[in-house]
């Protein structure tokens, strides 16, 4: 397990952040906690804080995304840290570099933290075994493994509306859980949170094996799942799934799994929905639900930049003086 | 350095030491004599030999040359990870004389030429016999069948598609038919490439919990049920290579119980590890097949202490560093493994889950009668193909004490107890610590 410790430097504090597993509920409430103390920034006029003046993050995109590497990046801009953006996509990986010689190269040019994407499973972690000491990685999305930034901030968001005791929560996270890094994170969230049910809801070829190991209830019909739920989150379906035999159609898929109105009658009357996008309308849920009062959809996306904030700063001061 | 095929003349006696040769149901204190590359006698010295040679084998076992069913040596097309000449110090080193290696070189053993060329570098190194499995398919495509009594001719032992697809079953079936017509014993990777598709770990709780692709038991048992019909219907002898399930392990206990010409190994790795092992993203631990549960690997052990498995093999897989350097499912999967198949199999003796004579036997007369080679015994007038090892030395794993090219093991560290001490090869001294 030594690798999934890579994450807490000596003093206990954050070192990297590349996975919710191996972290412990105290630190998960310290960064929901920093976290709130930024929100107040990024609702000012002035929305900047001179913490990361001088550091320089790197934005390591190994896979294509908007929303995450745009809130990581104004996340680091107004912590006043220098942010560049690398999109390794279009660049040295097609030119055969290896992930560490390009790692090296950016190292050459003193980064002081590495934002890193990949689709491959255990990437951050392989990345944060290999930087140099004074070098923090932060995870935004590896393989099928963790997203954990995603996590925190949906469980910012579901403290923010629910309040701070996740133990009278019902959670029911619905739809490709199998495929999910977004999944896995929230689940590891949401039990370390002492969430009081956590639930997954999805058909079988959907589910990865033994799933019930991941810390959920498992339901594949939607009405049962999501009865007297007080947040259901929904995942996005790649349009790509429906090309195998995953899933018949589209169609199929929105008449059993896709979330309306009608549907959450059963759940609690003030259920919050969630979804950390993009979303297909008419596939995982339909514009009234996504649109609706009860959906926090977009506070998701502005709390995103709150927990970034927060994960950045703790992670670069994790051995210097703690700022105030 | 002696070329294989030219045997010592030297008359050597290897004195005091225990025997096991499981071929002849020996194990007893006895001397072997050797003379012109040959085994001339085991017990009583015969009148009149003089040796110009003594090995003193005292508080040492005697057994075999180990004869590895499966090594990669990385020749000919991938030298930046190991080659013939540095593979076969490591096996010399291992107590192991003969290795078989599979077609799944660059370009693929296809031709004479192809076999001509392994058996020209290995001559060269001159410290372990190589025998080669040719492709079964051209190209190793799957599709077309290759031309096997070339191959044969030529000296193989054997034909597979290594870890590459058939294109269909009816491929597999004349695959089968056309390699008996030459007595040719066809060896199958069970592995059915749509359930494993882009897997790298076992599925199950770890992959479940890791994101890991998984690749079912089911890719295993799948393709076993396949070609045991085959097998069934022609009647055509062929060998499973690295099973790594119980319940394929049951199936093919169940086929030769039933009579079936089927035979089977199992890779080292299997018998200690787990896919708890990938829970730090170990890339030392990536191999396929995967590293299956706790379950499998017990019975995995009980199927190789009972025999469904002749062979116990290294499954050796060396890698330059930069291959293990990446995200788990980029890196290139294998375990670097002669310089470590002959302690580890000693733990299982020391675990109680085989006994010596058993375990030698798997990795000599076992292996070679799957091979059809005169190997892995010490009868008389068989090549003086001898390893001696002193199963009391304890040793530590570590890049100072490898041989391979390859470092890359998750055994590194491990203190193993066993170590050879001597190998003959031909009546050649070809290691000695």
């Amino acid at each position: 397990m030594k690798n999934l410790n890579l994450q807490i430097g000596e003093d206990g504090g954050l070192r990297h952040f590349l996975s919710i597993s191996g972290l412990n509920t105290a630190l998960l409430i310290r960064i929901l906690d920093t976290a709130e103390s930024f929100a107040g920034v990024t609702e000012q006029t002035v929305k900047k804080v001179p913490l990361l003046r001088g550091k320089t993050i790197v934005n390591l995109f190994f896979e294509a995304s908007t929303r995450t590497r745009t809130t990581f990046e104004l996340a680091a801009k107004r912590l006043s840290a220098d942010v560049l953006n690398i999109n390794i996509t279009q660049s040295a990986a097609v030119k055969g570099e290896s992930l560490l010689d390009t790692l090296r190269n950016l190292e050459a040019m003193h980064v002081d933290m590495f934002v890193v994407r990949h689709a491959d499973s255990g990437a951050a972690h392989f990345i944060a075994s290999n930087v140099a000491p004074h070098t923090s990685v932060i995870n935004a999305g590896d393989g099928r493994h963790s997203h954990p930034t995603q996590a925190m901030l949906d469980m910012f968001t579901i403290r923010r509306v629910k309040g701070p005791d996740f133990g009278r929560l019902r959670v029911a996270i619905v739809g490709d859980i199998m495929h999910s890094r977004v999944a896995r994170s929230q689940i590891h969230a949401l039990n370390l949170l002492n969430t009081g049910d956590v639930r997954i809801v999805a058909p079988k070829t959907l589910l990865p094996a033994n799933c019930e190991v991941l810390g959920a209830h498992v339901f594949h019909d939607l009405r049962e799942g999501i009865r007297d739920a007080d947040v259901i989150i929904m995942l996005r379906l790649q349009r790509e799934r429906m090309l195998g035999a995953l899933l018949p159609s589209e169609h199929e898929y929105y008449e059993l799994f896709g979330v309306t109105e009608e549907k959450l009658t059963v759940a609690k009357p003030d259920v919050t929905i969630m979804h950390p996008g993009p979303i297909n309308r008419g596939v995982e849920m339909d514009s009234e639900v996504a649109d609706g009062s009860r959906s926090v959809i977009l506070e998701q996306v502005t709390h995103g930049i709150a927990v970034r904030m927060a994960v950045m700063s703790m992670a670069m001061y994790h051995r210097e003086e703690a700022p105030e | 350095m002696p070329p294989t095929d030219t045997p010592s003349a030297d008359r050597i006696i290897i004195h005091g030491g225990r025997v096991i040769d499981p071929a002849n149901q020996i194990d007893d204190r006895l001397d072997v004599c050797i003379a012109d590359g040959r085994i001339i006698a085991v017990g009583t010295v015969p009148d009149g030999f003089r040796p110009v040679k003594k090995i003193d084998a005292a508080g040492c076992i005697v057994c075999p040359g180990l004869v590895d069913l499966c090594a990669r040596v990385r020749e000919p097309g991938q030298e930046h990870k190991a080659t013939i000449a540095s593979e076969s110090i490591a096996a010399a080193a291992g107590g192991i004389t003969t290795l078989c290696c599979p077609p799944d070189t660059d370009p693929v053993i296809e031709t004479p030429a192809d076999i001509e060329l392994i058996r020209l570098r290995a001559k060269a190194s001159g410290n372990t016999r190589i025998v080669t499995l040719g492709a079964l398919t051209r190209g190793l495509g799957g599709a077309q069948l290759s031309e096997m009594a070339a191959l044969r001719q030529a000296g193989c032992v054997g034909i597979s598609n290594a870890l590459q697809p058939l294109a269909n079953t009816l491929v597999e079936r004349r695959a089968l038919e056309y390699a008996a017509t030459f007595d040719l014993t066809v060896f199958l990777y069970a592995n059915d490439h749509a359930l494993s598709a882009d897997g790298c770990a076992h599925e199950g709780k770890v992959a479940t919990r890791m994101g890991l692709p998984g690749i079912p038991e089911a890719a295993e048992t799948a393709a076993v049920a396949r070609d045991l019909a085959l097998i069934e219907q022609t009647g055509i002898r062929a060998h499973f290579c690295r099973l790594t399930t119980g319940r394929a392990a049951h199936m093919v206990a169940r086929a030769q119980f039933d009579g079936l010409p089927v035979t089977a190994d199992v890779a080292i790795p299997y018998l200690y590890l787990t896919e708890i092992d990938v829970t730090d993203f170990d890339s030392n631990c990536h191999v396929i097949p995967p590293l299956r549960t706790t379950g499998d690997r017990q019975q995995l052990r009980d199927a190789l202490q009972r025999g469904t498995f002749q062979a116990l093999c290294s499954d050796h897989q060396p890698h330059e560093p930069d291959a293990k350097l990446g995200p788990f499912p980029a890196t290139e999967p294998g375990i670097s493994g002669l310089d470590s198949l002959l302690p580890l199999g000693l733990r299982l003796v020391d675990e109680n889950a085989i006994q010596l004579g058993a375990l030698i036997q798997r990795l000599t007369a076992g292996p070679a009668a799957i091979l059809g080679l005169p190997a892995g015994t010490l009868s008389i007038d068989a090549p003086a193909d001898v390893c001696i090892f002193n199963p009391e030395l304890i040793w530590q794993l570590e890049p100072g004490s490898m041989r391979s090219n390859g470092l890359n093991t998750p055994f590194m560290g491990w203190e193993l107890k066993g170590r050879v001490t001597h190998t003959l090869l031909a009546g050649h001294v070809v290691h000695s610590l």
